[in-house]
């Protein structure tokens, strides 16, 4: 599948095109097929998000997840701080990142 | 210390309500991202993995604790609680909001401080020897000259735009703790028969093409050097490569042209620059220079110390430096705890920090290239006090210049250039090694790793280094042995074949193992391995 991301103007958040608007969780991506770069160059002069690009991810039991590291620390938070993830609850947060 | 004149104040004023008025335009959609990014770059905000960015200027790493504090407030008002000591003497912002950040800078202003030129093809921020003015081997201090060239590069026109970023560095002793041949421009002031003057190196730099510095003139009286360093940079900016951004550094013109056809250029415009007036009246420079005085020493400061305490003594062997005052010393502050991310500190830290500055050191602080702070003038009376406050903080491991005392850049889980993780690496390098008297035993070895080819890490300068590539899109490390950043610079040569993240933990023991068996008295480990070679440690390696 293939996933829409890019950053929240005001704040730089990394969000998550989700078929209908953006949200803040990869949890809520959906998959833009390859309608993604048309969506983005849309999304781009709307001024909602900077720098949007399409990725490559797969559907796991916790949900959409980025193909490469990269992207799934981008989308999940640090590996070394686990109470800066997305999830900082979770003590497990440092491990699921990877 | 240097203060701003109404002048400095103005300016950075103006930056601020210019940048306040860029951030709206962008925010209300008048400029696209395209138009803005260079305007956010020439003030230090980047967009990194998960955020925005903002490195902030420290110039040649000092600051007063106000200054310090300012840092604690903006990391607790705007950001997670936290900073990010770097390579460059300065402090990054992770987590900060583009709409925050006009706020921010001026926030900054009012102390005294900024973010212009941390970022783009200019003269960054010019650092230098975080003992400078305290150590007792220097000839000068260093940071007059930084200050005056950081004057003259601030906004300075024709060098706005330059090939690529240029990184100058000042020094003014024979130990060189600013790796000063690696940079740009290094100079190490000198006496000669009587004259202050200046070595001048160009051409160092680490990177994807790591490279020392030449030795371009072995002396320029003071009264010239900032007419020299402007010739260096003219002929730069007249040749160095536009066209690939892997070949703009002065590193590459240097190696492309030798250094005997730069110097001889050089010399010709330095006598064109000459007649052209911009070295500073005497009157200018006595007023930068008064603000780097010495500050009001006791006389007759006891020099007695209690070393009852164990652990007391055994920082006070490892973090503390002689201080060129009798009864004074200089007080080396580790952001290198075992588990810990190299060079970060909570806001409550860097506050805790800036308190003991004031009370305790003439109210100065300097940041090092090792991603450590320093309290350069402390009374040997108030050593004890000042561990005290550290140990309770966290902030008091005993291991400056010992392998835990590990440079590394953010990596994968924050830059949005590295390949690989740098953090969780010294972490496990801290934890494999967290026995106190073992890395005493092994002694002085500089570790340092980067997180991609860019080098932030400087892993090419390292006694090992460890470079982070991505290897079919999984984490792999290289290693390397014999580099050092210091006065017996050198670069660090690959190993061989990489490994993964505990694999790279593994053989950095192995090599270790190998020097303890194989090293002669008084040996360090960069003495051993240039003694003995890469051969023993390989075998160790890869068996």
């Amino acid at each position: 599948m293939k996933l829409l991301t890019g950053n929240d103007l005001p704040t730089g958040d990394v969000i998550w095109w989700t078929g209908s608007g953006w949200s803040r969780h990869i949890e809520d991506a959906g998959d833009v097929a390859d309608r993604g770069e048309a969506i983005g160059r849309a999304e781009e002069s709307v001024q909602h998000v900077t720098g949007p690009y399409v990725i490559d991810a797969k559907i796991t039991a916790d949900g959409p997840r980025p193909a490469h590291i990269k992207d799934r620390i981008r989308a999940l938070g640090p590996t070394v701080r686990p109470d800066l993830t997305l999830k900082p609850a979770d003590p497990e947060a440092g491990s699921w990142v990877i | 210390m240097y203060k701003y004149d109404q002048y400095d104040q103005q300016m950075v004023d103006n930056r601020v309500e210019e940048f306040r008025d860029q951030v709206k335009r962008r925010l209300s959609g008048q400029i696209t991202e395209d138009q803005f990014k260079p305007l956010r770059l020439m003030n230090g905000l980047y967009l990194q993995l998960h955020a925005y960015m903002l490195r902030v200027a420290i110039p040649y790493g000092t600051l007063d604790s106000r200054q310090m504090r300012m840092l604690a407030h903006i990391a607790r008002k705007y950001d997670r609680d936290y900073g990010h000591f770097t390579t460059r003497q300065n402090l990054q912002f992770n987590w900060i909001k583009l709409e925050d950040t006009p706020d921010i800078l001026a926030e900054l202003a009012t102390v005294e401080m900024h973010a212009i030129q941390t970022s783009g093809n200019c003269i960054r921020n010019i650092s230098s020897d975080q003992y400078a003015g305290a150590a007792a081997d220097e000839v000068a201090d260093p940071r007059v000259w930084a200050e005056l060239l950081r004057q003259w590069s601030t906004f300075h026109p024709e060098f706005s735009y330059l090939p690529r970023k240029f990184k100058i560095a000042v020094i003014a002793s024979g130990e060189d703790r600013a790796a000063m041949r690696l940079h740009d421009i290094g100079i190490q002031l000198v006496e000669r028969d009587g004259v202050l003057g200046g070595k001048i190196f160009v051409g160092g730099g680490m990177g994807r093409t790591p490279m020392i510095a030449h030795e371009i003139r072995d002396f320029v009286t003071a009264d010239d050097l900032l007419s020299y360093v402007e010739a260096c940079l003219r002929v730069y900016n007249r040749y160095g490569r536009r066209d690939n951004i892997y070949k703009a550094r002065i590193k590459i013109l240097l190696h492309e042209i030798g250094a005997d056809a730069y110097r001889e250029q050089v010399e010709q415009e330095f006598a064109h620059v000459k007649a052209l007036g911009i070295d500073p009246p005497k009157a200018e420079f006595d007023r930068i220079a008064a603000m780097f005085a010495p500050p009001a020493f006791e006389a007759d400061a006891p020099t007695e110390l209690d070393r009852s305490d164990p652990d007391f003594a055994l920082w006070l062997d490892q973090n503390v430096k002689p201080h060129k005052q009798a009864g004074y010393a200089i007080v080396n502050i580790s952001l290198k705890p075992t588990g810990g991310i190299p060079g970060d500190a909570t806001s409550a830290q860097i506050d805790l920090m800036a308190d003991l500055a004031e009370r305790y050191s003439f109210d100065e602080l300097r940041i090092t290239h090792a991603q450590n702070v320093v309290l350069p003038h402390v009374r040997s009376a108030d050593l004890h006090a000042i561990w005290q406050r550290l140990d309770e903080a966290g902030l008091a491991p005993a291991n400056l210049d010992l392998i835990s005392d590990i440079i590394a850049c953010p990596g994968l889980d924050y830059c949005s250039l590295a390949n690989a993780r740098s953090i969780p690496l010294a972490q496990k390098i801290t934890e494999r090694y967290s026995d106190p008297a073992k890395q005493r035993d092994i002694g002085e070895l500089k570790l340092k790793i980067s997180g991609c080819i860019n080098a932030c890490g400087h892993h090419h300068a390292g006694h090992i280094g460890i470079l982070g590539v991505d290897k079919k899109g999984t984490e792999n490390y290289q290693l390397l042995l014999g580099g050092s950043g210091a006065e017996d610079v050198s670069l660090g040569k690959i190993t061989g074949p990489g490994f993964d993240e505990d694999g790279v933990v593994d053989a950095i023991e192995r090599v270790t193992d190998k020097y303890l068996v194989v090293r002669e008295d008084g040996e360090r480990f960069i003495d051993t391995y240039r003694r003995v070679g890469m051969a023993p440690f390989k075998e160790a390696i890869y068996g």
